[in-house]
């Protein structure tokens, strides 16, 4: 176990390495290079080359992939070449939004998921089930960008009770949590049709158990059933999603960040696309996948603690 | 398997939804009452009336002509961003597997790598270095795709690289090459086309998504996603502009998903849940 939980540790560096790389190769495949992009179609040759001799990028590239290499050891990320702030301290600045953003998505997920999927399983082909199945389907199929605009003409237009744009101020958490509502909400209500889903067929699976057998046939209540031996089983799968869901998250909170315009991770990068400011581009690239594959290895690792038939070899 | 797929309700809607679409689709210019692209500043903002039957935009534009038109853009990338990226990620994905080895363990590094990308960052990622417009975009979602039905691929080749067919095919000399075409591949075509319904409904959300950010297929075209971003920009006066094509998204991705849902069950019972 341990072994295992080492190995997957050291793998960590390896596959951001591997992104960092690749993402360092693609932004100079931009036709012309990102000086060029930069400029526009109209700027000079004698422009872009200006500028390219400013950024570092007539060196040859294997030059600027070790200086850039190097930087990115000492903690350096660089600096954005749109409005010249380093990109490192941006980003930690951002860190709460989207990782609020996050943390309330996963709460109102697993809050509405759960409590849904166990219903729309107990309650089989019930009126019940039948609506909760619907709720999920239509969950999953609604674009978060939507939805998103649907709540806010319902909850800032019509309503007027929540804000539509911004994230609030960190120093003022009652402003901070009133902005969130909204965003997470948005967010919570996809997750939780992924969730209801994966706790409806986990759940459904389990009931039809021997040892839930058992426990009801040696005379104990249902509700004792149901939560001391069925959905202990049955949230095992649905922690193994959350790992899986962090992936999609993450590309919801990208949306979602630009729809309420909340300054996060996500809004700073399609920024970051829209300026050709490569410097923050590879650097939010990289953190994006380091929560990625950090989180996925927290999930496995859990994951092998609260199941015990779960083995890693 | 049509009279198992019709029995199930749900997935009679979606059949009948997705039809619907790709009939409005390919008769677009047929069925639009207007000219999606003509401007009209007299009749800018105008709300749904007998002459626009659901309002016109802010340059006087025919609403539901627009809709009626993009629907060509979301079904075309749709279906070739999901063909595409089905192709060559379920050939990458039987070779790799089938031939083992290091060239497998590569291919599983890859793959975890770009899944470790969420999709529309790695969409993002393409088009900010391919730049945008419409077959960029149905590459970028292609792209993104590839890593998804290379995993999908594997279990079904793991279940036959060593099948007595296979074995029998390489026992008489067969190549590598040979033996991947011609009795790997055709097998595992059945249960990835299966869930091909579902990936198009995910290239169709995933492609209004990048419109909506301002990536993907640039205006005048009308594109549901780029409709929805002009709409929202004026979502305070008319809301309208924003949530009608919306909901044509809404209902475009639920056709696919109720189709994709229904053949699931039918092909692989084992699955429904």
């Amino acid at each position: 176990m341990l072994t295992y939980t080492v190995r997957r540790i050291a793998m960590v560096p390896i596959v951001l390495a591997i992104v960092v790389t690749i993402v360092f190769f693609a932004m100079r495949m931009v036709p012309g290079g990102p000086a060029y992009a930069l400029l526009g179609s109209y700027a000079s040759a004698e422009a872009v080359r200006q500028l390219e001799m400013e950024l570092g990028l007539d060196r040859p590239i294997w030059e600027q992939y070790l200086t850039f290499l190097g930087d990115l050891v000492r903690g350096d990320l660089g600096t954005s070449i749109y409005n010249g702030r380093p990109v490192g301290p941006e980003l930690m600045r951002a860190f709460p939004f989207t990782g609020a953003l996050c943390l309330a998505t996963i709460i109102w997920g697993v809050a509405l998921g759960v409590p849904l999927g166990a219903l729309t399983a107990i309650r089989r082909n019930s009126l019940w089930d039948y609506v909760g199945r619907v709720v999920s389907l239509v969950g999953l199929t609604v674009p978060p960008f939507y939805l998103a605009i649907l709540l806010i003409v319902a909850f800032s237009l019509k309503l007027r009770i929540f804000p539509m744009i911004g994230g609030g101020e960190l120093a003022n958490p009652a402003e901070f949590l009133y902005h969130l509502f909204l965003p997470s909400l948005t967010l919570g209500i996809v997750m939780s049709a992924f969730v209801s889903r994966t706790v409806r067929a986990a759940l459904l699976e389990v009931l039809s158990t021997d040892y839930v057998r058992t426990a009801r046939s040696k005379g104990l209540r249902e509700g004792t059933v149901l939560a001391k031996h069925a959905m202990r089983t049955a949230l095992i799968p649905t922690v193994a999603f959350l790992g899986v869901y962090m992936t999609l998250l993450l590309g919801g909170a990208v949306v979602i960040e630009v729809v309420f315009s909340r300054t996060g991770w996500g809004r700073i990068l399609v920024n970051a696309m829209k300026q050709r400011d490569y410097p923050v581009l590879q650097a939010g690239l990289m953190l994006f996948s380091a929560v990625v594959v950090a989180v996925n290895l927290i999930v496995d690792v859990i994951y092998t603690y609260i199941d015990p038939r779960i083995k890693y070899s | 398997m049509w009279r198992a797929l019709v029995k199930n309700r749900t997935s009679v809607v979606g059949l009948v939804l997705t039809l619907i679409l790709i009939l409005i689709a390919v008769f677009a210019p047929f069925i639009a009452p207007r000219d999606p692209l003509k401007q009209s500043i007299r009749n800018k903002n105008e709300p749904p009336s007998a002459s626009y039957l659901l309002g016109t935009d802010r340059f006087g534009r025919d609403v539901l002509s627009r809709i009626i038109h993009a629907s060509r853009v979301s079904i075309g990338i749709g279906f070739g961003a999901a063909f595409l990226g089905a192709a060559v990620g379920t050939i990458v994905g039987a070779f790799g597997t089938y031939l083992g080895g290091r060239t497998e363990a590569v291919m599983i590094r890859a793959i975890d790598v770009m899944m470790s990308f969420p999709t529309l960052l790695l969409c993002l990622l393409v088009l900010t270095v391919l730049g945008s417009g419409l077959t960029r975009v149905m590459l970028a979602i292609a792209i993104a795709f590839i890593p998804r039905f290379a995993r999908l691929s594997r279990g079904p080749t793991l279940a036959l690289r060593n099948i007595e067919y296979v074995e029998a095919a390489r026992a008489v000399g067969a190549s590598h090459l040979r033996i991947a075409v011609r009795h790997i591949l055709p097998n595992i075509v059945g249960p990835i086309s299966v869930m091909l319904v579902m990936w198009i409904a995910s290239a169709i959300r995933i492609e209004a998504t990048l419109s909506f950010l301002g990536f993907g297929v640039s205006p005048p075209t009308p594109t549901w996603g780029n409709m929805i971003q002009e709409g929202f920009r004026a979502i305070t006066y008319t809301p309208r502009l924003a949530l009608i094509p919306g909901f044509a998204l809404f209902l475009a991705v639920l056709g696919f998903n109720l189709l994709g849902d229904g053949l699931r069950d039918v092909f692989d019972p084992k699955l429904r849940i």
